[in-house]
């Protein structure tokens, strides 16, 4: 079942390229639990709008901007994108049940899917990436300077917005409409705003993993749907309420899930997600409530 | 003129009607009791006053007409006090004290002195989280978290509610010494009617959403049936 | 409520009369279409029960239906020692295969809620499709197994389809009635407590382990007969019969029904059927309106109708078809009670 042969040189390979799987999943995993802790909404739509917003990257870039040129643009594409269907289509429904909700962002994620292959075909198409995909070496081993990149723009992303949410009064209103709304109105947040702003957020960091991960997958419309469902793995196995569980989570779930892949020969590569599963399965056992979720307490 | 001033003032969840015309008045610097039994209208009369519930009726407040949003009330100077505290319990004590300045701009240090300077304990558990603390320090929490809006108008439900006597004691003397200091207006409800006649200048009864008798404390305690209801002798 | 007791009756007297009669007035292609039709009502039936009424939430549903299938094409094609079964008898069996499985996956669900269980019975739907390939000798991998094509038993005279539609929806009803019986009954009150409040539920007495897996067990039940329908109305099986997605559509046909109402549960399986199959229609008819230019032939285009029609029907009715219709005729049974 092991594989045979096994080298250090290769473990550091699959270390590094599982870590940047992770920071992928990491991404839209906490874009998941950002908008569902304050709504208690999965977006079913998440891997959608990230694919969409990349397309669009990749249409700026063939009328000639540069990758760092379009990046600005697309997050503020994608933050507007995500308020206004929060404003458009969440907010009218949103003393409705959690389901129905639910289901109309997959009625979101179909409309969306359906647009792009309406608009930018079937076809595979190539995007090229800010980082050079030549290797450097690190210690002996051969590292690609694109993963490197991507994981630091990841980290950069997650860094800034725990800034955001720590020390500025607009992050401790989001924080604080998640957790209490009511309470929230009386101090004067504007909770609904505070929700939109919450889509907005979750769009951009969207966007950053579609832009970070075409150039390793080929863009095309289908290009997050496996990874989506490996981002719901990796919010859950983090504890769906928790931002830190999300980022720790996607890191996790991406070097498990390459290091089975890889040494674990009876899984290989179509039993990878099963397999996945299994293991947060089993996790969830333990601790219901994922790695740094919170469960209440109940002893019936 | 008033502070305050409540129109005939109705409001509803949903189907069922819960004020039916509820009027009163609060000037400036005064500690007002509403008092009634359970389901009277007294939490909802304090909802109606911020927002937080759907309203006819008119509600004055610093001479100009109130807005229906919640936003509206806080931003105006009214700070509420819900019902079994409403601590947002995952963030620190810290944390909840800046979210009850949330419409002021500007430096809360000054603020924030203040209330530790009433509330010593909260200085002391500063980090901790907020749902960690005992029912009288998320009350004394409470309480400073409205402070730090520095409100004109101060809407306090039930503090005494589930709180040991001396823990009553205290946060009662706290909200004298607040109130005399920058002439905030409070508006108290209480079952305990003996408490709140003891502290407030005036009051008002309510019974199945509307106001039944008004007075200052001395009249109340003087009137028969408000002693046999309310005041048990 | 008397009244409202005699609706669901009238109700239920009006669409068996429909049952019966429907198929003389269709095509045969139709009546096969409103088989698969009844099929995933049966399969809506049982997530109803789950959902619905137990709160408990499964986003793994096809999985169950596809052991009923498998069930059915094992039975029928390798035989049980050596004897083929009949395809009509399978379906029972199907059915209980199904319900063993719910039951087992209803222990570990007891630990876990909400999004969670979603999850981990998503990653059931998910790897489910894997199996057949992985143990291909027995399953049958890709190819899947073929089974005889479906006949009318005891050499009735009516056409294939027809019998797999009378098949069906007679199966149907029954199982209608049976879940109707069970969610008026003491084990019905006993999910519905849980769903509202599993605290209060024990403090009742009911027991949590004992009713959630038992929701589990019958849910999954009524998908493997739906399954095992499907299977013999395909006479086929292989794992992208019944693939990932399907899990998904049926917990759509539940929002769409309502979640819990078994009446809703037609509507909600109507819906489904017709948005995989029909999303073209759609698009051509909406083609005739002016400034609408919707190839149906264009790649997208199905997806793009299936998901407009998704938004715009769970934005306006948020409770499903079964909320709609208890809001017309809420008032209608409190006048009525009021009265009398």
């Amino acid at each position: 079942m092991l594989v045979a042969a096994f080298t250090w040189t290769e473990f550091a390979q699959q270390l590094a390229a599982g870590i940047r799987e992770g920071a992928i999943y990491a991404g839209l995993a906490l874009a998941i639990v950002i908008i569902y802790r304050s709504t208690r909404v999965i977006n079913f739509a998440q891997g959608e709008m990230a694919t969409f917003t990349t397309f669009i990257a990749w249409s700026l870039m063939n009328q000639g901007l540069t990758f760092w040129e379009a990046f600005p643009i697309v997050l503020a594409i994608a933050f507007t994108g995500g308020v206004v269907i929060e404003r458009a289509l969440i907010r009218p429904v949103e003393d409705a049940p959690v389901l129905t909700i639910v289901i109309i962002t997959l009625g979101l994620a179909l409309l969306l899917n359906g647009l792009m292959n309406l608009i930018w075909g079937g076809a595979n198409v190539q995007f090229h990436g800010p980082f050079s995909t030549r290797t450097i070496d690190i210690g002996g081993v051969p590292v690609s300077v694109q993963d490197i990149g991507i994981v630091a723009v990841s980290i950069l992303l997650v860094a800034l917005l725990a800034l955001f949410f720590r020390f500025t009064k607009l992050g401790l209103g989001m924080r604080a409409a998640a957790v209490n709304r009511d309470s929230s109105r009386l101090v004067g947040v504007r909770v609904s705003w505070m929700l939109a702003l919450g889509w907005g957020i979750a769009t951009v960091l969207g966007a950053v993993a579609g832009m970070m991960i075409a150039p390793v997958v080929f863009l095309d419309p289908n290009m997050m749907q496996t990874i989506l469902l490996y981002a719901f793995a990796a919010a859950v196995l983090g504890g769906l309420d928790s931002p830190v569980g999300a980022v720790v989570g996607g890191i996790l779930l991406g070097v498990t899930i390459t290091m089975l892949g890889r040494y674990v020969g009876f899984i290989g590569s179509t039993l990878k997600l099963p397999a996945a599963l299994l293991l947060i399965l089993v996790l969830l056992l333990v601790r219901p409530g994922g790695l740094f979720g919170k469960v209440a307490v109940r002893r019936v | 003129m008033s502070l305050l001033e409540l129109r005939n003032v109705e409001a509803r969840y949903g189907p069922v009607k819960a004020l039916h015309g509820v009027s009163l008045t609060i000037g400036g610097g005064e500690l007002v009791a509403v008092l009634g039994a359970n389901g009277a209208g007294k939490t909802t009369t304090l909802r109606a006053i911020s927002g937080t519930v759907r309203r006819t009726g008119d509600v004055v407040f610093g001479g100009k007409a109130l807005p229906r949003r919640p936003e509206a009330a806080a931003k105006a100077g009214i700070a509420h006090v819900p019902e079994g505290r409403g601590t947002f319990s995952d963030l620190t004590v810290w944390e909840n004290l800046r979210l009850g300045a949330y419409t002021r701009r500007g430096s809360i240090k000054d603020d924030a002195r203040r209330v530790f300077g009433f509330f010593p304990r909260l200085e002391e558990r500063r980090d901790q989280q907020a749902g960690t603390l005992s029912g009288g320090e998320q009350q004394m929490l409470a309480l400073g978290r409205a402070m730090m809006a520095r409100p004109k108008l101060l809407l306090l439900d039930e503090p005494s509610l589930g709180l040991a006597p001396l823990i009553v004691k205290e946060i009662f003397e706290a909200l004298e010494r607040m109130k005399g200091q920058d002439g905030m207006s409070v508006l108290v409800v209480e079952q305990n009617a003996n408490l709140a006649l003891a502290h407030a200048a005036r009051a008002y009864v309510l019974e199945v959403g509307t106001v039944v008798v008004e007075g200052t404390s001395d009249e109340l305690r003087a009137n028969e049936s408000v002693r046999k209801s309310y005041l048990g002798y | 409520m008397r009244t409202r007791l005699w609706l669901e009756l009238s109700a239920f007297v009006v669409l068996a009369a429909v049952v019966v009669l429907l198929p003389r007035f269709v095509s045969d292609f139709r009546a096969r279409e409103l088989a698969i039709v009844g099929m995933y009502f049966i399969a809506l039936l049982g997530l109803s029960i789950l959902t619905g009424f137990n709160g408990q939430i499964s986003l793994g549903h096809g999985a169950f239906m596809a052991i009923g299938g498998y069930t059915t094409a094992i039975l029928s094609v390798n035989g049980f020692y050596g004897h083929q079964l009949r395809d009509l008898w399978t379906i029972p069996i199907a059915g209980v295969v199904a319900g063993i499985a719910g039951l087992v996956v209803g222990v570990p669900a007891l630990r876990l809620s909400g999004l969670y269980l979603a999850l981990i019975t998503f990653g059931i739907a998910v790897s489910f499709p894997q199996l057949p390939k992985k143990f291909d000798h027995f399953f049958g991998g890709t190819t899947g197994k073929i089974l005889n094509l479906a006949k009318p038993p005891f050499g009735l005279s009516t056409t294939n389809n027809n019998w797999i539609y009378y098949l069906t929806w007679g199966i149907a009803l029954v199982l209608l009635v049976a879940a109707w019986l069970l969610v008026r009954g003491k084990t019905g009150r006993a999910f519905k407590a849980i769903r509202d409040s599993e605290v209060a539920a024990v403090s009742a007495g009911i027991s949590l382990g004992r009713y959630k897996t038992l929701a589990f067990g019958i849910s999954a039940f009524y998908a493997g007969v739906a399954g095992s329908l499907y299977a013999i109305a395909n006479a086929y099986v292989n794992p992208d019969v019944f693939p990932i997605i399907l899990s998904v559509y049926l917990v759509v046909g539940l929002a769409v029904g309502g979640l819990d109402s078994l009446f809703g549960m037609i509507a909600g399986a109507a819906l489904i059927y017709f948005l995989q199959n029909h999303a073209d229609t759609v698009a051509r008819w909406l083609n005739h309106l002016p400034a609408l230019s919707l190839d149906p032939q264009k790649p997208g285009i199905p997806s793009v109708v299936f998901g407009v029609v998704l938004i715009v029907v769970m934005v306006l009715l948020p409770t499903g078809v079964g909320g709609l219709v208890r809001r017309l005729f809420g008032p209608l049974t409190t006048r009525l009670y009021t009265r009398s």
